[in-house]
C-alpha cells in the first residue's frame, strides 16, 4: 500500500484490512481506506471492486468477517445505518432516501425532533431547517412537501439532515448522477463549505473529472482491494483510468473504446423520423438512421433520449410526428407493431425490461422469436436450438450451456444474450440504449466491437450511451439532445468530445440566447 | 426447455418425496390405505381440488392470484344443479360457462382496467358467492337423478372415477401447454418480467386474460363435478378452496412471485395435501385417538408455512444480497 501524504497523517476514519465474502466469494480482501479530518476524498473503481460493500461495511448494512474500523479515535462499530448516522457518519445515497411526501423540515429532523411539552416543536424545528438550507444559500419554503422540489434541492435537504445528525463524516454515492451542470456546481459549493467547518467527504463517482474539482485525494480499489491511495494533485486522470482496470498506462491512452476504425459502406436511411414529441421529455426531435450506420444520441439525463427510442420502438404513445421506416410511414403501437417492421429494442435497464431471470438463456434468446418458431402453437424445439447454438456461437456467449439461468451469467454476456435475442430476428434497425452499462471492461470492448460488425453487415444502430467516448468514437453520426429537442448533428470528423459537450451543454446558437434569456 | 429453477426441481423433488412417504407410512400402518376403495374415493374428492389448483397454478406462474375460485366453483355447482335435468353434457357447459364468465370478467378488470388480482379477485369472489346464494335461494339445489348428470361425479371407467379421468387429462394438456407453446412460455415469461415480456413483444395482455379466463372455466367444472358428486348444488361450499389451491401451488414448488413453476408438482402437492386429511381419517379409524377434522387445517397450515420458508432459504442461498 502506498503511505499516506504527511498532511493526513491523523485520519479521521481508519478501515484496516477489511474482509468479507459472500457465499464464499470474497467481496473484500484486505481492503482499507483512510479519510483525515475535513477531507474530500474519494473513492474509485470499476462495478464490482469492492465500493459499495466497503461502504456498506462502514454504515452497518453489512457485517464484516474481519478488519479494523477506527473512527473519531475510538473503534467504530456501526449496527445499522441509523446507528451509524447517531454515531456521526452519515450517507447521501444515489437514489434519494427520504420522504417525498414530508415536508422539508421533516424530512430535515425527523428521527431528532425538538420538543415542547411532550409535543413537536414545529418552530424551532422550521427555524433550524432554514438556517441549515440557509447556510447552502437556498432560501424555500420549508414547509412545503419534498417532492415539489427538484433532484438538486432534495439532495441539498439530504445533505442538510446529515449536518442537522452533527456528521463528522458524509458519505456521497454517485451524488451527481442526476445533477445539471449548474446544479452540480452547487453541490461542489457546498462540499467545500463542508470541507471549511470541519467535515470530511467520502465521494463515490465515476466522473473523473469531478473528483479533481473537488477531492482531495483518491483511493482506487480493484477487485476487492486497495490498490492505490494517491493525492489527486499528483495523478492524471489515465493513471487513475489505468489503476482502476489494472492494465498499463500506454495501453489505456491508446484507445478507451473497441469501435476503432469503421469499415463497410453507408446505406440507404431506413428510419425518418420528423418532429417526434410525447409529454414533456419529447417535444420535437427529428433524425434518420441509414442502414450500415451507427448513430449516437448524446445528450445529458433527462434529454429525452430513452424517451425518443421508446417512441419509435412503439413502447410509448407519439403525441405528434411523423416516422418512415424504409420509405413506408411507421406508426407502432406496441412494441409488437416495431418488431413485426425489423426493429429490435435494447433496454438501458436490463434486469426491468430486458432479461427473464428465471429463464434460460436460451429462451431468453428466442422468446420474443417465437412467432417464427412455433407451428400450430406448439415450439418447433429443433429449430430453437439450431438458432440458440448458432447465437451463442457467434457472440461468444459465455454460459455452462444453453439451459443456463441467464440470472446467473454475467452483465456482459447477459447484454449479449440480448443482443442476439433481436439479431435472431434478422432486424433492419436495433436500437440500443445504454449497451455497455454495467458491463466490466473486456466485455464491454467486446460488446462494442459486436456493434461495429453488425453495422458493417449493414445493420441501423441508434445507440444511446451516457458515455461521451462511446458515442464520439462509435458514431458515424451523432445527434445531440436537450431538453426534448435535438439541437445538433455531427458527422464523421466533425464529431468531437469539445463541440458534442457544448451542445450538451448549452443546444446550439440559438438555443444558447433562449437559455440566458430565459 | 424442461429444466426448471433449481428451487423448483429441488421443491418439486421434494413434494415426490413426501407424497411417496406419506403413501409408504399410510400402506404400512392402515390395512386398506392402498385399497381400490379408498384410492378411489381419495381420488374422486380431490378431483375437484385439482381442476382449481391447476388454473390456480397458471394464474400464479404468470404473476397473478385468483382469491374467487372457490366461489366460482360453488356458483358452477348451483348452476349446473339446476339445469341438471337436462343430462350430463348440457349441465357440465353450463356450469363451465358461469366459471368463465366470472374468468373473463377477472381477466377485463385486471387487464384492462389495471385493476390488481389481488383486488379484483377479492371482489368477484364475494360477487359470484352472492350470485350463488340467490340463485339457490340460500339453500342446497337438488341434483336431477333422472338424468345422466350424477354419472360424471359418481361414475367410474375401467373402475376409475370419472372426475380423476377429467383431472389427469387436464394435468396432461397443462403440462404439455406450459411446455411445449409459445403460450405456456409466456405465461412463464411474462410472471418472471412483464415490463421485459411487453418489450419482447409478447402478447402479455392476451396471455393475462386467458390465465383467468383458464382458472375461471376449471373452477366452473370443479363445480360440475361437486354437484354431481354430492347430489347437489352447493351455496356455501368452497370456502377456502382458494387457499387449498393456492398452498397446493406453492407445495409443488411454484414461486408466488411468479415466473416459476410446474404443472405435474402442483398435481402432487394437491394429493399431498389431499393424503393428510385420509390419513387423520385412517388415523381415527383405529380407535386410538381422536383427530379432529381441523386438524387437517393445522397441519396443512404448518406444512405450507414450512415448504414457504423453504423456498425463500433456497432463493437467499442462490442469490446473496
Amino acid at each position: 500500500m502506498v503511505s499516506e501524504a504527511s498532511p493526513y497523517n491523523t485520519p479521521l476514519l481508519s478501515m484496516q484490512n477489511i474482509n468479507k465474502a459472500f457465499a464464499g466469494i470474497a467481496a473484500l480482501s484486505s481492503a482499507s481506506l483512510e479519510v483525515a479530518a475535513g477531507e474530500v476524498h474519494a473513492l474509485i473503481g470499476q462495478n464490482g471492486a469492492g465500493k459499495s460493500t466497503m461502504i456498506k461495511i462502514l454504515t452497518g448494512y453489512v457485517s464484516r468477517d474481519s478488519g479494523e474500523i477506527n473512527f473519531d479515535g475510538a473503534a467504530f462499530e456501526a449496527r445499522s445505518p441509523q446507528d451509524a448516522q447517531a454515531k456521526g457518519i452519515s450517507t447521501i445515497y444515489q437514489e434519494i432516501n427520504l420522504v417525498p411526501f414530508r415536508s422539508i423540515t421533516e424530512n430535515i429532523c425527523l428521527g431528532r425532533e425538538s420538543r415542547r411539552y411532550g409535543f413537536l416543536n414545529w418552530n424551532a424545528m422550521h427555524d433550524e431547517a432554514r438556517s441549515l438550507m440557509g447556510r447552502f444559500n437556498i432560501n424555500i419554503d420549508v414547509r412545503k412537501p419534498l417532492y415539489e422540489f427538484n433532484t438538486a434541492t432534495q439532495q441539498m435537504v439530504a445533505i442538510a439532515r446529515a449536518i442537522g445528525f452533527k456528521a463528522k463524516l458524509v458519505i456521497m454515492d454517485e451524488p451527481t448522477s442526476s445533477l445539471d451542470e449548474r446544479e452540480v456546481n452547487v453541490l461542489f459549493d457546498v462540499i467545500r463549505q463542508l470541507k471549511q467547518s470541519g467535515i470530511s467527504v467520502i465521494f463515490v463517482s465515476h466522473k473523473l473529472d469531478e473528483l479533481y474539482q473537488v477531492c482531495d485525494r483518491v483511493t482506487i480499489m480493484r477487485d476487492g482491494r486497495t490498490v492505490k491511495i494517491a493525492d489527486l494533485k499528483s495523478i492524471s486522470k489515465i493513471e487513475l483510468v489505468a489503476s482502476m482496470l489494472g492494465r498499463d498506462v500506454a495501453q489505456v491512452a491508446k484507445s478507451a473504446t473497441a469501435f476503432g476504425n469503421r469499415k463497410g459502406k453507408i446505406g440507404e436511411t431506413v428510419l425518418e423520423a420528423k418532429n417526434l414529441s410525447a409529454g414533456h421529455m419529447v417535444q420535437d426531435v427529428s433524425f434518420s438512421v441509414k442502414s450500415g450506420e451507427i448513430v449516437g444520441f448524446a445528450g445529458l439525463l433527462g434529454a429525452g433520449r430513452t424517451e425518443t427510442a421508446r417512441l419509435v420502438f412503439g413502447a410509448d404513445a407519439m403525441r405528434s410526428g411523423t416516422m418512415e421506416l424504409d420509405g413506408q410511414s411507421l406508426a407502432p403501437r406496441h412494441p409488437i407493431d416495431a418488431i413485426d417492421r425489423g426493429i429490435g429494442f435494447s433496454s438501458e435497464d436490463r434486469k426491468l425490461e430486458g432479461i427473464i431471470p428465471d429463464m434460460s438463456v436460451a429462451e431468453n434468446l428466442t422468446l420474443a422469436l417465437m412467432p417464427q418458431i412455433t407451428k400450430a402453437g406448439i415450439v418447433d424445439e429443433e429449430k430453437q436450438r439450431v438458432i440458440v447454438e448458432k447465437f451463442i456461437a457467434r457472440l461468444g456467449v459465455k454460459c455452462s450451456g444453453p439451459e443456463q439461468r441467464i440470472r446467473e451469467l454475467s452483465g456482459g454476456n447477459q447484454q449479449k444474450v440480448l443482443l442476439a435475442r433481436w439479431l435472431a430476428m434478422n432486424p433492419k434497425l436495433v436500437i440500443l440504449d445504454e449497451p455497455t452499462r454495467g458491463i466490466d471492461v473486456g466485455a464491454k470492448a467486446e460488446i462494442q466491437s459486436l456493434i461495429k460488425e453488425l453495422a458493417e453487415q449493414g445493420l441501423g444502430v441508434l445507440m444511446i450511451s451516457s458515455e461521451l467516448e462511446e458515442v464520439i468514437e462509435g458514431s458515424d453520426r451523432v445527434f445531440v439532445l436537450r431538453e426534448g429537442k435535438n439541437v445538433a448533428e455531427f458527422v464523421g470528423k466533425d464529431i468531437n468530445e469539445a463541440a458534442v459537450m457544448a451542445a450538451m451543454a448549452h443546444g446550439s446558437e440559438s438555443e444558447t440566447k433562449l437559455g440566458n434569456a430565459s | 426447455m424442461k429444466k426448471t429453477s433449481l428451487i423448483a426441481t429441488i421443491s418439486s423433488q421434494g413434494v415426490l418425496i413426501a407424497l411417496a412417504l406419506l403413501i409408504l407410512f399410510g400402506w404400512l400402518r392402515y390395512e386398506n390405505f392402498l385399497g381400490l376403495f379408498n384410492i378411489s374415493t381419495v381420488l374422486r374428492y380431490n378431483s375437484m381440488f385439482a381442476l382449481v389448483a391447476l388454473g390456480m397454478c397458471f394464474v400464479i406462474m404468470a404473476g397473478g392470484i385468483d382469491l374467487s375460485v372457490g366461489s366460482t366453483a360453488a356458483l358452477g355447482s348451483v348452476v349446473s344443479a339446476l339445469v341438471s335435468d337436462q343430462g350430463m353434457l348440457v349441465g357440465s357447459l353450463v356450469g363451465i360457462a358461469a366459471g368463465l364468465c366470472v374468468g373473463i370478467l377477472n381477466g377485463f378488470v385486471i387487464v384492462k382496467l389495471r385493476i390488481l388480482p389481488f383486488i379484483a379477485t377479492l371482489a368477484t369472489m364475494l360477487a359470484a358467492n352472492g350470485t350463488a346464494l340467490l340463485l339457490a335461494h340460500d339453500q342446497t339445489v337438488s341434483v336431477s337423478y333422472d338424468g345422466t348428470f350424477v354419472n360424471l361425479g359418481q361414475g367410474d371407467i375401467f373402475n376409475i372415477p370419472i372426475p380423476a379421468i377429467i383431472a389427469v387429462a387436464a394435468y396432461v394438456i397443462g403440462s404439455i401447454v406450459l411446455n411445449f407453446t409459445s403460450t405456456g412460455r409466456s405465461v412463464l415469461a411474462i410472471g418472471g418480467n412483464e415490463d421485459a415480456s411487453r418489450m419482447m413483444g409478447l402478447p402479455v395482455d392476451r396471455v393475462k386474460f386467458m390465465v383467468y379466463v383458464l382458472s375461471g372455466g376449471l373452477s366452473g367444472l370443479a363445480g360440475v363435478i361437486l354437484a354431481s358428486q354430492f347430489g347437489a348444488g352447493q351455496p356455501i361450499e368452497g370456502v377456502g378452496w382458494e387457499l387449498f389451491a393456492i398452498a397446493s401451488v406453492v407445495v409443488g414448488g411454484t414461486l408466488l412471485t411468479g415466473g416459476v413453476g410446474s404443472v405435474g408438482a402442483t398435481l402432487a402437492g394437491v394429493l399431498l395435501l389431499g393424503l393428510i386429511f385420509n390419513v387423520l381419517n385412517f388415523e381415527n379409524g383405529l380407535g386410538w385417538i381422536s383427530l379432529s377434522a381441523y386438524w387437517q387445517s393445522v397441519i396443512r397450515g404448518l406444512f405450507l408455512l414450512f415448504v414457504v420458508i423453504l423456498q425463500s432459504r433456497l432463493a437467499i442461498r442462490k442469490n446473496p444480497a
